[in-house]
């Protein structure tokens, strides 16, 4: 068994664990469903001519090239969002800093449904905006026509990706670092480009990956537009649509993976053959600096501005559920608060199950992410990229594909002690979130470790410690930002997570959120109570994520007792 | 772990709770605890009848299992083999042909009597035995009044009126292969106005289309905020959007089909005499009154139920206009199903916007034709209406049962052989619609310049 070299029998069992553990709940069960785009669908044979079908379909092709020109424009225009935010909030003594961050995740707390529902009110053709340009101007632009409003709602919602990343990389950054290159005289945006940014890379480039990816198979916003030529929602429209067993679902349900593992890959070259570990943890974070007043007020506008933008559909949100009726018009007829009264009476139980499904969900995904992340750079355990590559994978899978997948595959397994199929227990819902889940909390987890150095860790095994003890009392602590921000990526996004869910919630006590919300938005009398149970999806997340925060802020302080000497010098 | 064992005792405790303070009420039949109904109802429907249910039956607690009818038929199928859902109730006839095709259904006779054999021109229950219509619903088209009255468009009364140049991006409707209630309006006119005339009445109300939604909600939901100001809609849609305070409303256009909401037993249902308490109750006159609920507002299949309908109401009971001008065949909506769903997806969804560019275009040729004797740009225009409205297949071929298979595999048993694929033949006929979609615009400009 020379397999594994010494010492790496811990770390090889984990990595066995989580093999299989991806294996059972996603390889296996995605395999089941979409082996399907590989069978003649006359014959059942094993076949490439669904592929060759896809590639000689022009309706296809337009889709390809749709999806490609959203997930890009959109990764530019949520960096475009991101960017300020992060370095702002980083780089300078900023009040508010931790609640500028916590606004800033919101978005990515859309609930289903309902968000889309509000942008369109609000920046629709006969939205708000659109209704007081006509008025006032005679004019009416098209913020949510066609491919526009795709970019511009999931740049909304996904920038908070590359904000968590990007800004748990700056935080992360070595002050010596940037002391020397002013030391050497850079300065300002020199010192930015050649120093801060590039150091910062591995977090940009993980939440851009991931923003790239959602956007690229992201399904429910594009339905929601009614936008049928992408590539998402052609899957999907094929696999759910009553009694046809068009394999092309299934066939763009495999291109969707194999792409996404491109994408994932080709980030993976980029950063690769660079080293952004930094040794010394001492102080922690960039330098902040003071601001000038003028500056200050500079720096407030543009801030304000993109949270005011991006925040919008969530304000539409509140103005729904607050409102009467609310048609055609700048604003809602009358406010009241009986659709508030309407959810509490009868659908607390969908607050408790989110609650804990995503929490348990976010928890798990955390622990594998660590695992996964410290398997793949601290071992040479053969074939740990793949546990990478599996993980990730999960980002492509549709959820309409994992959900049948598990009904497919653990309907006729019996828990035992409960005597249920396991595809009708709540539990399987959690894992379903897990599995979706798991690519965030892993990019966040990956770049944390990535910027320890395994000089640390070298040091600490030499001063005797144990690798386990090294990993406990060493690595996870110095990863806890990036840890932190994959919990609450996971959790926030989980809690709102509807298209696995819907198909694996099999009775109603175990439904969560965003099940209700799409049960009420189901009907006219809906709509208000449906964007009040949005409302308190979003106020759950955004007080959890505002809880991490100060988890961080506190952590950082503890870990950096000199750094008031630092400032006094 | 402790958190998820609180919550569980905490349901048990309530339940127990809720059962207990209903001791007083024992039911006269020894039944069932439990009932899970798969269901495409929004709460408003189902909180509503629960209620009335459980009121009645106090031993019995209903489980709403809420899935999107396409997704309840998923989860039937998938866990069929070990089944644990006692009844089916959604809307579509179609979604319960499917269900029953696959053996998944259980025989019912109803107890209840008074209620008639068909509404409109429809047999409301299955000839089978099999399902049982509980309530009527028809297609017709809403507005929202304060879009109508802001861009100036008068109130459409006909499926025709829709296709005139003034609704030009105005209008919304689901993909009749999403919904299974738009594809019986879609078949309606197809079966009211024959084949080719049908789809030529379809592709000019598309021509005027803004979007076609993915859900059927999506459509009342856009009417109701004002995205766009008409929509093809099924009536409680429209109903109860006005009964719940919209500026919207409502009509039956003369060529529509009454068409039963149904409900079924689940074969192997584990709840079976629960499940017969439900459809009984569901169709006695205590049940069908609770669907005149403002929230609900279906038309009950039973016509002694519409006495205490509000003012206005429809009764097709008494009316014979609404839902009797076409006679509906099912065998032939059902022989062609998937084509159908399949050429629109093709000709109107997927090419959308191609379709409205083209239809403009004639829109405003036409406009600049009015009263102008020119001969050669009236022929152009003609061409261009000829294309655009162009099927790629016959009547005839679309009910051919070997063509029809193409599009309907069961993929696990292939024992009869198909020649031929889906994708293959919608990319033949995309790039044929595609073209004369773009010809017909080009002959369309051509018109207008010579005018």
């Amino acid at each position: 068994m020379n397999l594994f070299g010494r010492g790496q029998w811990g770390p090889g069992a984990v990595a066995l664990f989580l093999g299989l553990f991806l294996l059972v709940f996603l390889i296996i069960p995605v395999g089941k469903v979409i082996y399907v785009a590989f069978q003649d669908p006359n014959t059942g044979a094993l076949t490439l001519i669904n592929f060759i079908d896809f590639f000689n379909t022009s309706l296809f092709q337009e889709s390809f090239i749709n999806s490609f020109y959203v997930a890009s424009m959109s990764v530019v225009l949520a960096s475009v969002f991101a960017l300020p935010l992060a370095y702002f909030t980083t780089r300078f003594n900023f009040g508010g800093a931790a609640l500028i961050q916590t606004l800033g995740v919101i978005p990515l707390i859309m609930p289903p449904f309902v968000g889309a529902v509000a942008m369109l009110l609000l920046f629709g053709e006969n939205g708000s905006v659109n209704l007081l340009l006509g008025e006032w101007f005679g004019i009416n632009i098209p913020f949510m026509q066609g491919l526009n409003g795709v970019i511009l709602v999931e740049s909304i919602h996904y920038f908070p990706f590359i904000l968590i990343n990007l800004s748990a990389a700056l935080n992360n950054i070595d002050r010596a670092m940037e002391e020397s290159a002013q030391n050497l005289g850079a300065s300002g945006a020199r010192l930015f480009r050649r120093i801060v940014f590039p150091l910062a890379m591995p977090g940009y480039v993980a939440g851009a990956s991931l923003v790239f990816l959602k956007v690229f198979d992201d399904l429910g916003t594009p339905l929601l537009l009614n936008i049928n030529n992408m590539l998402a929602p052609q899957a999907y429209l094929r696999i759910t649509s009553i009694g046809i067993s068009d394999p092309m679902g299934y066939v763009i349900s495999v291109i969707l993976v194999a792409f996404s593992l491109l994408a994932l890959w080709t980030s993976f070259l980029a950063l690769r053959g660079k080293d952004y570990a930094t040794a010394q943890k001492g102080g922690g974070g960039l330098m902040k600096r003071d601001l000038r007043p003028w500056e200050k007020a500079g720096c407030y506008a543009v801030i304000i501005f993109i949270l005011l933008l991006v925040l919008s559909p969530h304000l539409g949100l509140a103005m729904l559920s607050f409102g009467t009726v609310w048609s055609f018009s700048v604003l809602p007829d009358a406010f009241t608060l009986d659709h508030y009264f309407r959810v509490f009476s009868n659908s607390s139980q969908f607050i408790t199950n989110t609650l804990l499904y995503a929490g348990l969900a976010a928890s798990i995904d955390v622990v594998f992410g660590t695992a996964i992340a410290y398997v793949v750079w601290r071992t040479k355990l053969v074939g740990r990229q793949w546990l990478d590559y599996a993980a990730m994978g999960a980002v492509a899978i549709p959820g309409v594909v994992l959900g049948i997948g598990y009904l497919r595959t653990f309907y006729d397994f019996n828990v035992p002690i409960i005597d249920k199929p396991l595809a009708s227990w709540w539990v399987i819902i959690v894992i379903a979130l897990t599995i979706r889940r798991l690519p965030y909390a892993l990019r966040a987890c990956m770049a944390a470790l990535q910027q320890v150095s395994i000089m640390l860790e070298e040091a600490s095994e030499n001063l005797g410690a144990s690798k386990r003890r090294t990993v406990i009392r060493i690595v996870v602590p110095l990863m806890s930002g990036g840890i932190v921000a994959g919990f609450v990526t996971s959790f926030a996004t989980a809690s709102v997570e509807l298209s696995a869910t819907i198909m694996l919630v099999s009775t109603e006590s175990d439904a969560p959120l965003a099940a209700g919300i799409y049960e009420f938005m189901q009907s006219a009398a809906g709509r208000g109570p449906g964007a009040a149970l949005g409302i308190i999806a979003v106020l759950i997340v955004g007080i959890a994520t505002y809880v991490s925060h100060r988890f961080i802020e506190r952590k950082e302080i503890e870990r950096a007792p000199d750094m008031a000497v630092a400032g006094g010098v | 772990m402790f958190k998820t064992i609180d919550r569980r005792a905490f349901i048990t405790a309530m339940t127990v709770a809720s059962v207990l303070s209903f001791t007083g009420l024992v039911p006269a039949l020894a039944m069932d605890d439990k009932l899970v109904i798969v269901t495409s109802y929004p709460p408003d429907t189902t909180v509503t009848v629960k209620k009335a249910f459980e009121a009645k039956h106090p031993g019995v607690k209903v489980e709403m299992l809420k899935k999107k009818t396409t997704a309840g038929i998923k989860y039937l199928q998938e866990t069929a083999g070990n089944n644990k859902s006692d009844m089916f109730w959604a809307s579509a006839p179609d979604a319960f042909e499917v269900l029953k095709g696959d053996n998944l259904l259980q025989k019912y006779e109803v107890k209840v009597s008074g209620i008639p054999e068909k509404v409109g021109a429809f047999p409301i229950n299955d000839p089978d035995g099999y399902y049982k219509g509980f309530a009527a619903s028809g297609y017709g088209i809403m507005w929202n009044t304060r879009y109508l009255d802001a861009k100036k468009l008068p109130v459409p009364k006909t499926w025709a009126d829709l296709a005139k140049p003034v609704y030009n991006g105005h209008v919304g409707m689901s993909a009749p292969s999403r919904s299974g209630t738009t594809h019986l309006t879609v078949e309606t006119l197809l079966q009211g106005e024959g084949w080719e005339k049908g789809w030529a009445r379809w592709k000019e109300i598309a021509g005027n289309f803004k979007t076609v939604t993915e859900r059927s909600f999506g459509v009342p939901d856009g009417v109701n905020s004002g995205q766009f100001g008409l929509g093809i809609v099924i009536d409680f849609f429209g109903l109860s959007s006005k009964a719940s305070g919209f500026p919207v409303d409502f009509l039956y256009p003369p060529i529509t089909t009454l068409v039963p909401a149904n409900i079924a037993i689940v074969k192997n249902a584990p709840h079976r005499d629960a499940a017969a308490a439900f459809i009984e109750f569901l169709l006695s006159p205590a049940g069908q009154e609770v669907l005149l609920d403002p929230k609900i507002r279906r038309l009950p299949v039973n016509p002694a139920s519409y006495a205490n309908a509000p003012e206005g109401f429809p009764n097709p009971f008494k009316d014979s206009s609404i839902g009797s001008a076409v006679k509906f065949d099912l065998q032939l909506s059902k022989g062609r199903y998937n084509v159908v769903n399949s050429l629109f997806d093709v000709m109107v969804t997927y090419r959308l916007s191609d379709l409205r560019d083209a239809t403009k275009a004639i829109q405003a040729a036409e406009a600049k034709l009015a009263g102008k004797p020119n001969a050669a740009a009236k022929k152009l225009i003609k061409d261009a209406r000829a294309l655009v409205n162009k099927v790629p297949i016959s009547a005839v071929q679309a009910s051919e049962k070997d063509f029809n298979k193409i599009f309907k595999k069961k993929r696990k048993k292939a024992t009869t052989k198909v020649t031929g694929r889906q994708a293959e033949i919608e990319q033949k006929w995309d790039s044929e619609v595609k073209a004369n979609y773009a010809k017909a615009k080009e002959m369309a400009d051509k018109a207008a310049s010579m005018l």
